[in-house]
């Protein structure tokens, strides 16, 4: 498909009604005590999705060239590699500086 | 002028992507300062005594919404629907209006409960992440409401979509990274 084709009006108002309920889910699940134990990763699920739907349909990278989607993609890989390497290096090292100090 | 690249591809929007490309790695190093640092403040108000999250909620239903009023305003244009572009255009720039309201309301209650940038890590985090953000909202409803005047000065035309699809682009980024923040910030606390 090329660049221009884009959805219709129709597409954008079903998206529209998934990322609402989406949304009304993950403050929902926020609530509800029975879901205490699995609470972060439904919301990352949720979160992810929401996050692919504006992406693939509102920002039009489901049709557009992949070559958009590899300048979008590339860089946010590269930092949640980041953002995944910084908590590991960081929350490390202050748990480790905790310890010292409680010892 | 429209201008192409060697792939055929228009090479705003390339570049545009090049940017958004180059802010994903700005949050992704604000979001993870705020994470390194969550839970870490050793003085209040803690995120569980201040945020509210049916407020916040609404804001995320407001900036969805407005995201999209955006894709409506570029398939107008897009089929020359000048009309309703311009209103749909104006449309996103007020729930941008009323999300950035929302914000100044939230940051002006925190500060009423003690939280400022200097108070404890959580609060410098937060507002640094959060105000980032509001800031790129900012510049975004002056884009809009600039494309929107030049609309009513019948300067915007359908040979303009692609400044429309560009300004769409930047708004619906700062859409996913709202998306990001509400669940990292707000929800996972």
């Amino acid at each position: 498909m090329n660049e221009q084709s884009h959805p219709t009006a129709g597409v954008y108002l079903r998206v529209a009604a998934v990322l609402v309920i989406l949304t009304v889910l993950e403050v929902g699940v926020f609530y509800v005590p029975a879901f205490r134990p699995v609470l972060v990763p439904v919301l990352l699920v949720l979160s992810a999705a929401k996050f692919a739907l504006v992406v693939m349909f509102y920002m039009h990278l489901k049709t557009d060239s992949r070559v958009f989607t590899f300048l979008f993609g590339a860089p946010l890989l590269l930092a949640a590699v980041v953002m995944v390497a910084l908590l590991f290096l960081l929350l490390g090292a202050l748990t480790l500086r905790g310890a010292a100090g409680a010892g | 002028m429209t201008t192409y690249t060697s792939l055929g591809l228009d090479s705003r929007k390339m570049a545009f992507w090049a940017f958004i490309g180059s802010e994903c790695l700005l949050f992704g190093s604000l979001i993870s300062t705020y994470l390194v640092y969550k839970g870490r403040s050793v003085v209040g108000p803690y995120p569980h005594e201040i945020l509210n999250i049916p407020f916040t909620s609404v804001s995320t239903f407001d900036l969805l919404m407005s995201s999209l009023m955006m894709v409506l305003a570029l398939a107008a244009v897009q089929r020359g629907d000048m009309k309703w572009g311009k209103i749909w255009l104006l449309c996103t720039a007020l729930l941008g209006l009323v999300f950035l309201g929302g914000q100044v309301l939230e940051f002006t209650e925190f500060v009423h409960k003690g939280l400022t940038l200097q108070t404890n890590l959580f609060g410098c985090t937060f507002f640094v992440l959060t105000g980032t953000h509001g800031a790129h909202v900012t510049v975004g409803v002056l884009w809009l409401l600039t494309l929107w005047v030049r609309g009513l000065q019948g300067k915007l035309t359908r040979q303009h979509a692609m400044t429309v699809e560009i300004t769409g682009l930047y708004w619906h980024f700062v859409d996913v990274v709202w998306i990001v923040i509400f669940t990292v910030v707000y929800l996972i606390q």
